[in-house]
């Protein structure tokens, strides 16, 4: 059990520019926390420099009280499951899990109850005596979680677990991962692609961006509130819709909108470093994006509809919007393709963005209706 | 018409394939015909003939067989373990911790196979001798590991780029050092690769003709300085060395027989992967 903290962490590879600078991060005692962002962005970087996998170019990393910059990964108190299981594919199930301890000098009946305990956590038991190779993907990765925990580390390191195998399995593992991590409490970094993932099993999830860090928090943190428009693109699915517009009034609690080729729009948000004639963004998620024909603020064509099942989700071209405007609507509600459409959205499930990115703090709770 | 076309295609495959291995075979097994035959049938085209042992009995009662296979014995062997144990930890860093003139040391190692022997032939004759290494089995062995030591470091680096690198970063954080990666880990996963880099050392060593000719003349001589001695001075005998030929051959061509599948399994694996 130990907290992990990165200050000013850094990363050069060689004489290149570096890819990460300036990281700067907290993670408690017993956490979970997500890495997560888009391809390339640092994410297994980052996991490799806390392992000891990788040199850190600069800052400091403390594991517990301890500087780890320069200790050995076996001596980090870390275990790491891979993306691709990394098993030794010449040991039997039971040596790959008890490699660890062998070489640490533990003693045999040491040895022997440790794997048969993270054996019977995984259900693995009745497998020890295979080899890798007569496993499915889904015994494999459990086979390379057992051998994470016999070592009883203080920080579980796991980058893209879960990407290899195939959906069904996905779920029923990230479930595992859940219990997993509410049975030995010991503090988990989890980076993954998947969304789902990201917003079931943090508590706390890093949203990294070429090299730094776009925003720290909880799910709903990020999902509600955003701290840019990267952020508020990246986490959910579909993606937020971004309409452009221009400030034409702000009030305390309030901003007015004039929306490119639309009407005007009331948004909750404080007004921070903007004024009126300033060019800004509205966020508004999918299932905030209502249809509305009487007072409709924005027009769009329908291009495409994708149902399924309770809900359908419109796909529909706007001259507000660079990108088409996706929209989720019950699937009671009959729309054709090609047909005009109009969109109204509420003031308070509004995000509101400056011509940087940066997004206005808002100023009604996200979840009233 | 697409069957007919492939047999077709097979068929003449085979062909090739056939008239290659009968082209390549014949020498050896004309040479073996020769070795039971006498001086004089040994100048004749003919198949049909009497066999006899008269040439191994001479080239038995001439020269000391055993005292040549020993040394060819002792030096293959030497030359493919100092060989194995040079290039290994070589390859290792190679393949795990390349730097940025990895490659070029590589290309470089291999572009001294492409330099003709007998153009260091002489500073190489006058260093051995001045170190008391001339007509010793470790002066033979210094200098067939030195030849063979590209081909030995650029087979292990090709068999190593092969094994997952995270394997071995798990083994780091399982907390193994680098001889317990490379004895634990690497070594085994390999295996099939480095016996086939064993084999071939093992067999181009007992193969090596020309520094055991410049190098040695009786102390040291391995089995190709005694086929040489049957070739020149007194004029040809052919049935005597063609019977001195395969005495000398026939160990190597045993072994390799026997590990032949292991040979073409280790020499194809990385191009069918
Ligand atoms: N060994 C290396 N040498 C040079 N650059 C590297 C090396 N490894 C990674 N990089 C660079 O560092 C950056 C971060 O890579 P990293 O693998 O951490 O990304 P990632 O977020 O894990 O991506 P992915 O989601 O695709 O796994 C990338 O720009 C990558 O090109
Ligand atoms: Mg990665």
């Amino acid at each position: 059990m130990a907290s992990v903290n990165l200050r000013n962490v850094s990363k050069r590879y060689g004489d290149n520019p570096e890819v990460m600078r300036d990281i700067n991060l907290d993670i408690q005692d017993g956490e979970f926390v997500v890495f997560v962002g888009p391809s390339g962005c640092g994410k297994s970087t980052l996991l490799r420099m806390i392992a000891g996998l990788e040199d850190i170019s600069g800052g400091d990393l403390l594991i517990g009280d301890d500087r780890m910059n320069t200790v050995p990964p076996a001596k980090r108190g870390i275990a790491m499951v891979f993306q691709s299981y990394a098993l030794y594919p010449h040991m039997s199930l039971y040596d790959n899990m008890a490699f660890g301890l062998k070489l640490a000098g533990k003693s045999k009946s040491e040895i022997d109850a440790a794997v048969r305990k993270a054996a019977s956590i995984l259900h693995i038991d009745h497998l020890l005596d295979r080899k890798p190779k007569a496993l499915s993907g889904g015994q494999r990765q459990r086979v390379a979680i057992g051998r994470a925990i016999t070592r009883e580390p203080k920080v579980f390191l796991f980058d893209e677990p879960l990407s290899n195998l195939d959906a069904a399995l996905r779920v029923k593992m990230r479930l595992e991962f859940s219990r997993l991590h509410q049975d030995l409490k010991t503090t988990m970094i989890y980076v993954t692609h998947d969304q789902v993932e990201a917003m079931t099993l943090a508590d706390k999830i890093v949203v990294l961006s070429a090299g730094r860090i776009e925003q720290v928090g909880s799910p709903k943190t990020l999902y509600h509130h955003p701290a840019n428009r990267f952020v508020a693109g990246f986490i959910g699915s579909p993606k937020m819709n971004f309409i452009d517009g221009t400030v034409s009034a702000i009030d305390a609690e309030t901003v007015t909108v004039q929306i490119n080729n639309g009407g005007l729009q009331q948004v909750c948000v404080a007004a921070r470093g903007i004024q009126p004639g300033d060019k800004v963004c509205i966020g508004v998620r999918p299932e905030y994006l209502q249809l509305d024909s009487d007072h409709p603020v924005i027009k769009a064509t329908v291009s495409t509809v994708e149902g399924l099942g309770d809900f359908s989700y419109i796909y529909a071209a706007s001259a507000s919007a660079e990108e088409p405007l996706i929209s989720r609507i019950p699937d009671t509600l009959e729309v054709a393709d090609g047909s005009q459409i109009g969109f109204s959205i509420k003031p308070h499930h509004c995000h509101l963005f400056d011509s940087q990115g940066e997004a206005m703090p808002r100023t009604t709770p996200p979840t009233q209706h | 018409m697409s069957v007919a076309h492939s047999r077709l295609r097979y068929g003449i495959t085979t062909a090739v394939a056939w008239s290659l291995a009968i082209l390549v075979f014949f020498p050896i097994f004309w040479m073996m015909i020769t070795s039971f035959k006498t001086e004089e049938q040994a100048y004749q085209l003919s198949v049909i003939f009497q066999p006899t042992l008269q040439s191994f009995r001479e080239v038995f009662a001439r020269s000391d067989y055993l005292s040549f296979a020993g040394n060819s014995i002792a030096i293959s062997l030497g030359v493919t373990l100092l060989s194995l144990l040079l290039a290994i930890p070589a390859a290792y860093s190679m393949a795990f911790f390349p730097g940025p003139r990895t490659q070029k040391i590589l290309l470089w190692m291999m572009s001294t196979k492409m330099m003709p022997s007998v153009g260091v032939l002489l500073p190489v004759y006058l260093l051995w001798k001045n170190s008391g290494l001339l007509d010793t089995v470790s002066g033979l062995i210094i200098i067939y590991t030195l030849i063979n030591l590209p081909i030995a470091v650029w087979m292990a680096f090709t068999y190593f780029c092969e094994v997952p690198k995270e394997i071995l970063e798990a083994a780091r954080i399982d907390g193994a050092n680098t001889w317990q990666e490379i004895f634990h880990l690497l070594l085994p996963m390999s295996l099939p690769g480095l016996a086939s880099t064993g084999l071939l050392l093992l067999i181009l060593s007992w193969n090596e003709a020309f520094w055991s000719i410049n190098l040695s003349s009786s102390h040291a001589a391995p089995l190709t300085v005694f086929i040489a001695s049957y070739s020149s001075p007194e004029g040809l005998f052919w049935a005597k060395l063609s019977a001195a030929s395969l005495l000398a051959v026939a160990p190597i061509m045993v072994l390799g027989w026997l590990a032949q599948k292991q040979l073409v399994r280790g020499l194809t694996f990385g191009a069918v992967k």
